[in-house]
């Protein structure tokens, strides 16, 4: 059966396409060139209409033991968001903690066809994919979790070479059924079970001797030399706390080139002056990233209204949880593994930090120049939740709407800002970069995020309206593998996407002393921490597409 | 694993039968006779060793076809006006498949154990806590106490794994750590050292243990203590418990909901939750909830995620409606307000429903005995033995892969589960 899309603007920054009206053939799931014989099943008239590549989401929690704790944690939550069944959809809850099935179908509502879960702690993998698996429609995959897990700094301070640290990283891609390598408050996690409870970047563990700085280089030298397309994933040092921007600008410059996504960045750009001595270090961390073609940066932008943080930041998670509102929280440390840190909170637009995050986070985007180098989050649900997706694209594309609402925040934070007098406005082609292609290069994802011949048929369709948050809410179709999914902003039909994962090859003999370490120190056996792939496909409903590696090698 | 041509021998199996979910078991299989070969104890060798006895599904006590079963099953919960679906011990596709069949046939979800696991969900909801996970216990506790349980009665080899295991990977002298009981006292030697150091214990009844928590919590926050006696115990060995606490670099609080069976147990194990957190102010210290039997772990989880509540959730209203006591089941039954009610229970034989008005489907382990016969029986298959499966263990954070070691034929809960739905 072949689908012809008559007549949209079509949006494929990947191609260099910019609004261009052209038509777009599929069959079979995939996008197609014009048939020969000119033999057309199906026609959708999209004159008028915007068309681009199903938006992906390249660091969300969704799925994963903290997120389930949030979950467990705030029925109050959930409360004010109760969604029922209908025929066609499973019953569930919304907003911060969403259950999974109603995230995915919600993520589809919006035009979005992927999600990446960032902080999967290998010891946890397995349940981040059974809760994927229960997120209907959207395409998924996520990022495994090392740095404080003690494997890896046992062989730091063994001294092991980097091959060796190379085979540690493909192993744990491979039966983690990840698609890149996050790091997260570099050591920190494990610092922390040691009573440590700050760690600068070049701040020793107390019982290991490594530093942030040192994790950070053999990491995003393993991602690297290993091909992975997702560069190192990095949850820096000292999350929220005042003056933390030079820890970044120390980060970013001390890579040495090296490929690093430092994920949102917004809480990692603080200084201290003024009077609250907590003010913007978005211009000195934008200029950095200008510079150095290295480093890609997604925002967590927040936004005002109750919510849950959910991080393997356990040092941090702690010192943030006399914030919490409600006032509860979850801290964990993990299987020598990780740690998890859950904290619900309130960002409040009367609160001079609240309102100046909101700024910094918007001051970020808009002075930083490339839109291939940053991506459009909230690390949700951490800054909010995702389905203010389209407010913050409006926010971004309508500068007299975000003055307008600029104007109503903390009185002292609008004087410390100068976000009133930065004219950027994001056009549908860098939203289409932003949450599209250049999203799907970031994470490594060759078939997806763009509308070229040969990809895979995940296309959204909006009807170009002034206000851009009506018009990123509903989108008057979405194509999901080539299935219309979504009809005038109402989910149609429930389809269940793939895995998307890389596997890197290794040296098996690394399993000689994994083993050894499992059997001494664990209390699961090697064989049992791996996921196979049939746990993926599960009840006949997963499947696992494996991405293609860059070419990598000794650096 | 490894095979011989008669008797098959699996090695590292995982066991579903205890919150600890140890993964070390040599289990030898011949027909469908299983036998724990190595590293079992009595909760796994009962839970490996049951034999298959009835394999045919009845209807009224008459034997029928599965299909008949279901389809039978189908129509009692069509025609239920308050449906029940409980019991669920199973897997997680169990899991999966009960929370989606509730959801279709606006029944109320609960678990066996629920009302030990609310003593720790409702702290959960209400304030949190700062917890730990089995591997971290293994390589970091110096201090370990004991609240209100007698752990190895229920997870027979926790000491042996999580405490008393060869080497820490810290250079921990493993002889060095130290166990309290507070509460109630062992009843073994379990928590005795290899050396021979047994766990100090320090008794009070049960109806003494919110007052001495809240004592110790106080003594931890440096408040003054009028009385010198609390449930019988001398707040002086409670004020050294204290300052051991204090000093300790990694202590372990640790309890089983199951055996702290009092009412309102959740306010004493939220105090502790809460002197853990406060003791992290200077050092560490965790809590560890011990718990998981019969699957109780995997079903919270999976309703947490589907439906964004834990167990006691009741969809009749077409959308997850959570309320622990009106959603109770145990309650909902005792008070006659239940017409249907299908229970899950397929790791324990023992583990049969409560005796009610209801008219009851079973789906249940191979073997079980009813003093009243229900409406249906469907012989189900057990995970981790007649087919694959994952369960998570107590901490909530690890899940196990379950094998299928026999070719039985039982089908699983999700198979028969997933029919039902699909007949509805």
């Amino acid at each position: 059966m072949l689908t012809k899309l008559t007549g949209g603007r079509v949006y494929d920054p990947a191609h260099g396409i910019d609004g261009e009206v052209r038509d777009i053939y599929i069959r079979d799931g995939r996008i197609v060139d014009a048939p020969s014989d000119g033999k057309i099943h199906e026609e959708i008239d999209l004159r008028g209409k915007v068309v681009m590549a199903g938006a992906i989401d390249m660091h969300t929690h969704i799925g994963g033991g903290k997120v389930n704790i949030a979950r467990t944690m705030l029925p109050e939550d959930h409360a004010a968001d109760v969604v029922a069944r209908t025929e066609l959809m499973r019953s569930g809850c919304g907003h911060a903690a969403p259950s999974t099935l109603t995230a995915g179908y919600r993520y589809a509502e919006m035009g979005y066809t992927a999600g990446f879960e960032p902080a999967i702690l290998p010891a946890n993998a397995r349940q981040a994919h059974m809760e994927m698996h229960d997120t209907p429609i959207i395409d998924k995959g996520g990022y495994a979790m090392l740095g404080s897990d003690d494997f890896l700094l046992r062989m730091m301070t063994a001294n092991k070479d980097q091959e060796a640290i190379n085979n540690y990283v493909a192993w744990i891609l491979t039966h983690t059924q990840a698609i890149g390598i996050k790091v997260v408050n570099p050591g920190g996690i494990n610092a922390f079970k040691f009573n440590q409870r700050k760690l600068d970047l070049d701040e020793q563990n107390k019982y290991y001797g490594v530093t942030p700085r040192d994790i950070l280089m053999r990491l995003a030298r393993a991602v690297k030399e290993l091909g992975i397309p997702h560069p190192l994933h990095v949850h820096g040092c000292n999350l929220g706390v005042p003056g933390n921007k030079d820890t970044t600008i120390d980060t970013i410059t001390g890579m040495n080139g090296l490929p690093m996504h430092m994920t949102h960045i917004q809480f990692h750009s603080y200084g201290t002056e003024g009077d609250f001595k907590f003010s913007s270090g978005a211009a000195e961390i934008a200029e950095q990233i200008n510079k150095h073609k290295n480093i890609t940066v997604d925002v967590g932008q927040i936004l005002f209204g109750q919510t849950v943080t959910a991080s393997g930041d356990t040092m941090r998670q702690y010192a943030g949880s006399a914030h919490a509102h409600p006032n509860k929280y979850v801290c964990m440390d993990i299987e020598c593994d990780a740690g998890c840190g859950v904290v619900p909170f309130k960002y409040k637009d009367q609160s001079f930090v609240n309102a100046l995050q909101w700024m910094i986070g918007l001051e970020t985007f808009l002075m930083v120049d490339d839109p291939w180098r940053i991506f459009l989050t909230t690390d949700h649900p951490n800054g909010a939740p995702f389905t203010s997706y389209p407010h913050l694209i409006k926010l971004l594309m309508d500068k007299s709407f975000r003055n307008d609402v600029l104007s109503t925040l903390h009185p002292e934070a609008q004087a410390a800002t100068h976000l009133a007098s930065l004219d950027r406005e994001y056009s549908l082609y860098d939203i289409a970069i932003m949450t599209r292609a250049g999203a799907a290069k970031l994470v490594g994802l060759a078939d997806r995020g763009h509308l070229g011949v040969g990809g895979a048929a995940d296309i959204t369709v909006y009807t170009d309206n002034p206000d851009r948050e009506k018009m990123f809410s509903k989108p008057d179709y979405v194509f999901k593998d080539g299935t219309m999914i979504v009809k005038n902003g109402e989910l149609i039909n429930v389809t269940w996407g793939t895995t998307h994962v890389v596997k890197p090859e290794y040296d098996a003999s690394i399993e000689t002393s994994l083993k050894d370490y499992f059997d001494r120190y664990h209390t699961q056996k090697m064989g049992n921490f791996k996921i196979s792939d049939d746990e993926i496909v599960d009840d006949g409903r997963g499947s696992l597409t494996v991405q293609p590696l860059h070419k990598g090698g000794a650096l | 694993m490894t095979e011989s041509t008669e008797a098959k021998i699996w090695q590292e199996v995982a066991s579903p039968f205890c919150g600890i979910a140890s993964d070390d078991l040599t289990i030898k299989v011949e027909g469908n006779t299983v036998t724990v070969q190595e590293n079992g104890d009595a909760v796994t060798k009962k839970g490996f060793e049951t034999p298959i006895s009835d394999t045919q599904a009845r209807i009224q006590g008459k034997e029928v076809s599965l299909e008949q079963a279901v389809a039978y099953a189908a129509d009692l919960l069509r025609a239920s006006k308050q449906p029940v679906i409980a019991g669920l011990a199973t897997d997680h596709n169990g899991a999966r498949a009960a929370v989606a069949l509730a959801d279709k046939s606006r029944a109320t979800i609960d678990h066996l154990h629920s009302t030990a696991a609310f003593r720790n969900i409702l702290v959960l909801q209400d304030t949190g806590w700062m917890n730990t996970t089995l591997t971290e216990v293994r390589n970091r506790v110096d201090l370990l106490v004991v609240v209100g349980s007698d752990l190895e009665a229920g997870f027979p080899r926790f000491f042996e794994r999580m405490v008393w295991n060869e080497e820490s990977m810290f250079g921990q002298e493993i002889e060095s750590r130290e166990v309290v009981y507070l509460g109630k006292t062992p009843s073994g030697d379990a928590s005795t050292s290899p050396k021979g150091k047994k766990a100090q214990v320090i008794a009070c009844d049960d109806a003494d243990l919110p007052e001495v928590i809240s004592v110790l919590r106080a003594l931890i926050n440096g408040k003054t203590i009028q009385a010198e006696q609390v449930g019988g115990i001398a707040v002086s060995q409670l004020a050294a418990l204290a300052e051991r606490l204090k000093e300790a670099k990694y202590s372990v609080v640790t309890w089983s909901a199951s055996m702290l069976d009092f009412d309102h147990a959740e306010v004493t194990v939220q105090n502790v939750c809460e002197m853990v957190k406060e003791l992290n102010a200077e050092t560490r210290c965790s809590g560890l909830p011990i718990g998981g039997k019969e699957g109780d772990t995997t079903a919270n989880q999976v309703s947490a995620w589907q439906a964004g509540y834990p167990m006691r959730t009741n969809f009749s209203r077409g959308y997850p409606d959570y309320d622990p006591y009106l959603s109770d089941t145990n309650r909902m039954l005792a008070e006659d307000e239940v017409d249907t009610l299908l229970w899950v229970s397929s790791f324990n034989v023992d583990q049969t429903p409560p005796s009610s008005s209801a008219k009851t489907v079973v789906l249940g382990r191979s073997g079980m005995k009813f003093e009243q016969e229900p409406e249906v029986f469907i012989p189900i298959g057990t995970p981790g033995i007649d087919h694959e499966g994952r369960a998570f263990r107590t901490d909530s954070v690890v899940s196990v892969p379950l094998r299928k070691l026999r070719d039985s034929g039982l089908p699983s809960t999700f198979e028969v589960l997933s029919s039902i739905e699909k007949s509805l």
